[in-house]
């Protein structure tokens, strides 16, 4: 899925040249968000069977979720969210033609959702020392597959923000068309925004 | 997608409330509320998710086309959650 | 059909190359071409490949089933061959083929635009569909007998590569959702000045509809797929119930994809049949918002129903009875679709090309198919024939019947405009005779087989039912004997046909305003549209 926001991306003028710039501009975000749309239901069915699991093993979440580390979570919570506000300045900062600031910015975020994932390396192998893996139970069948599937989409998002840092350098992006940069840029908030939701649910009220 | 002056300040203080949210449902957790707590974190989780969607991802400004296809998925969401449940729960 | 060799008209094609969007040659001109058609046409020949292996393995498992214990070969080889039917017809055939192929088409050709929304990302998704098949086919070198359906437990154990076909059907399901996205923006940004909504061909409607099914309901189970091999793979428990997990999860995941999805079968042959009826019909379509809405309708309450399909998995009765009455509600705005294709042809002066015969046996078969569908959804009757062969003709009287048929008469409709050659009614109409007698020997002795208790799935079965399965396998032979006269004549015309003219059925709609095959980029100049495409004015020449 990755390549979603890649194929947006630099050829784009090109293979669009069919559409004025308005229209592609517009069929772009249309683009992804119908794209977001099957995100939240892919995730979703995990969202159910968390739902349903809960419900009939109340006493194993409540078990299981103690034995996540909080703190780490919260740490990277933070770490995520500092790095949706790096891409929104981005983005403010191409809007207004600053290439340089843009490419500060993609770096940075490129960098916490690095953190991020070191973070949650961190947090894995602490629970395979302790013997937790995804078979280990229900719970914990959970927070891999919902962990791992985020972190997949933090690797992608890592790929495509690369690419927009790249084709930035190439001068790719203007005042007047940087339609790839948002794009990704809706991608990257909507990686976050899971988050969101798994954070509380895994660590806080298991 | 219209360009619009959501200026670097709107940003900071979404980021900020963030953290702050983030810090209040993360204080709440060790606080035992029972039921409680389940909907303290998911209705703080939801105003976070709002904030982002709204601001980060530009949606206040967006027309009422992209409204549309943001929110379908929540509504399938409910409706593969409830149907599921229909079975599970009273089986 | 003498009228449309009259209508020699030279084809109003900007730059005039006669061979259109053909024109250009070779391994890579296709490739990596971003043209809609070209690749329109690539998921044509691929689906209708595995049609033909599809039928193939059908034809086997019929002369199998002609003895009633372990004859011609082993009840293994029997799984193995029914499982790779049910698959490779669903997911490779049934599903893509009128949406990605005829939909590729002629979306951009219907609403008056140079192409889709994103045309890369169309060349990208047929490819990843290739790289599914390629995973697909791989996974079969050890031998697959789960069923079509994969449930679980069974699946999660079995010896087959069900790892490596999970992750074959989430690469399908990632092309079907990235097709089905590019067609709703599309449909929504990429409309000619004019083309209002409620002037869109009802084809368009129709395939706005099945965009909205794939998008919504293909991660379900992508999910559900990634799960299953994930329990194989990492010993996740979410199916097991040794480890608390529920196997009835799966399937409610597997329905909620699947159910819709039947939807996305059959959609896309309705809008199909809204185009023929009138051309052929020389009316208006009758009610043509009620058309348009009630495949919406259609899309929208598909997702209500997916529990109907597991009455019999001991679910809660709650849910039993509101899945039951939901299912009622599916069958509504399918009945407003044929009762508005009857009273479009109603005083029409219809004339019976081939186009028209397809479609007129798909209405015929898809009532039958539907009718009985009402049965399975009454909770009652539902559990007194579950599993046994009156599903089976259900589904192939709406599969076969319904879908076939519409994807037929489509290429039968389009197959002009797409090649730029004629088709040979002269076995266009034998082919069609066949395949209609044929398919009704096959599978009407399957509803009574069912009604008399025969179980479906098992390689064997009580002498009793002998008798009908020989009627119904000579059945399965006349219906091969159409299909394969009909794919002769598909040859035939490819190479041999007369040129055909830009619009040898008087139609309406846009994509006959240009030249056949149409050029390039669709239209010298992007249409400006002042109307409706079901003007038919009564008695024309």
């Amino acid at each position: 899925m990755s390549g979603q926001s890649t194929h947006h991306g630099p050829g784009a003028a090109g293979h669009e040249a069919h559409m004025d710039p308005a229209t592609a501009r517009e069929a772009a975000t249309l683009g992804i968000w119908t794209f977001l749309a099957t995100e939240v239901l892919l995730f979703g069915g995990l969202f159910t069977a968390y739902i349903i699991f809960r419900i009939k093993f109340p006493q194993m979440f409540y078990e299981d979720h103690l034995k996540l580390n909080r703190v780490l979570g919260a740490v990277n919570t933070v770490v995520l969210i500092g790095s949706s506000l790096t891409v929104a300045l981005g983005i403010a900062a191409i809007r207004k033609g600053r290439v340089g600031l843009l490419r500060l910015y993609l770096s940075l975020t490129i960098l916490l959702a690095g953190a991020f994932l070191g973070i949650k390396f961190v947090e894995y192998s602490e629970k395979f020392s302790h013997g937790l893996f995804p078979g280990t139970d229900i719970f914990f069948s959970l927070y891999f597959m919902l962990t791992g599937l985020h972190g997949i989409h933090v690797l992608a998002g890592m790929a495509a923000l690369g690419t927009v840092l790249f084709l930035a350098g190439r001068g790719k992006y203007s005042e007047s068309y940087h339609t790839p940069v948002e794009i990704t840029g809706l991608y990257w908030h909507f990686v976050d925004l899971v988050w969101i939701y798994l954070f509380p649910l895994l660590y806080l009220v298991g | 997608m219209k360009e619009h002056k959501s200026g670097n300040v709107t940003y900071i203080a979404v980021w900020a409330a963030l953290v702050v949210l983030t810090a209040v449902t993360v204080a709440v957790s060790y606080v035992h509320l029972g039921m409680m707590n389940v909907v303290v974190a998911l209705l703080v989780a939801s105003v976070k998710a709002s904030l982002v969607a709204l601001f980060f991802m530009h949606l206040r400004y967006e027309s009422r086309l992209v409204w549309g296809f943001a929110l379908t998925p929540i509504f399938f969401l409910i409706l593969i959650i409830a149907g599921t449940l229909s079975d599970t729960l009273f089986r | 059909m003498k009228e449309t060799t009259l209508n020699g008209e030279q084809p109003p094609n900007g730059d005039a190359s006669p061979r259109g969007y053909l024109e250009a040659k070779g391994f890579w001109s296709w490739a990596y071409t971003l043209d809609h058609k070209r690749i329109g046409v690539m998921y044509l020949y691929t689906t209708l490949f595995f049609f033909l292996l599809g039928g193939v393995f059908a034809l086997l498992i019929r002369i199998k089933l002609m003895f009633p214990g372990q004859y011609i070969f082993t009840n293994q080889t029997y799984n193995v061959l029914f499982t790779m039917h049910g698959a490779l017809m669903i997911f490779l055939f049934i599903i893509p083929a009128i949406p990605s192929g005829l939909g590729n088409f002629f979306i951009p050709m219907h609403i008056g635009a140079r192409d889709v929304a994103f045309p890369r990302l169309n060349l990208l998704s047929y490819w990843v569909f290739v790289a599914g098949i390629v995973v697909i086919l791989f996974s079969l070198i050890r031998p697959m007998d789960t069923g079509w359906t994969f449930y679980t437990p069974y699946s999660a154990r079995t010896a087959a590569d069900v790892t490596t076909l999970s992750f074959g059907v989430f690469l399908i399901g990632m092309s079907s959702i990235l097709t089905g996205l590019n067609f709703l923006v599309t449909i929504h940004k990429l409309r000619a000045p004019g083309m209002t909504w409620h002037r869109m061909p009802l084809f368009i409607w129709s395939m706005y509809a099945t965009s909205i099914i794939q998008v919504l309901a293909t991660p379900v189970v992508g999910i559900t797929f990634l799960l299953l091999a994930m329990e194989r793979v990492l010993g996740v428990g979410f199916f097991d119930p040794a480890k608390g997990g529920d196997p009835i999860l799966f399937q409610h995941f597997f329905w909620f994809y699947s159910h819709p999805v039947v939807y996305v079968m059959i959609l896309p042959a309705m809008g199909i049949i809204s185009e023929i009826v009138p051309a052929f019909s020389r009316k208006p379509i009758f009610g043509y918002n009620a058309i348009a809405y009630s495949s919406v309708a259609i899309a929208v309450f598909g997702f209500f129903v997916w529990g109907h399909h597991m009455f019999v998995t001991g679910m809660s009765s709650t849910a039993a009875i509101i899945f039951s009455l939901l299912t009622y509600s599916v069958a509504i705005p399918t009945a407003i679709k044929v009762f508005n294709w009857i009273a479009t042809m109603y005083k029409g002066s219809i004339t019976f090309e081939s186009p028209m015969l397809y479609a007129l046996t798909f209405i015929f078969l898809f009532v039958v198919g539907g009718l009985t569908g009402m049965f399975l959804g009454a909770l009652g009757a539902d559990i007194h024939v579950h599993d046994t062969y009156f599903i089976v003709a259900h589904f192939h009287y709406t599969m076969v019947g319904g879908t076939v048929m519409g994807l037929l008469a489509g290429l039968h409709y389009w197959f002009p405009k797409m090649t730029g050659r004629m088709l040979s009614e002269k076995m266009a109409r034998p082919a069609w005779l066949l395949m209609f007698i044929g398919f009704n020997v096959t599978f009407f002795t399957q509803f009574i087989l069912g009604f008399e208790g025969m179980p479906r799935r098992y390689a064997e079965y009580p002498a009793q039912y002998q008798a009908l399965n020989i009627v119904s396998t000579v059945g399965s032979w006349i219906l091969a004997a159409g299909i394969l006269i009909m794919f002769a004549n598909f040859v035939h015309g490819l190479f041999r046909g007369p040129p055909a003219p830009p619009n040898p059925w008087k139609a309406l709609s846009l994509e006959w305003q240009t030249g056949s095959p149409p050029p390039t980029e669709n239209y010298p100049e992007i249409p400006t549209v002042t109307d409706w495409p079901y003007g038919y004015a009564g008695k024309q020449t």
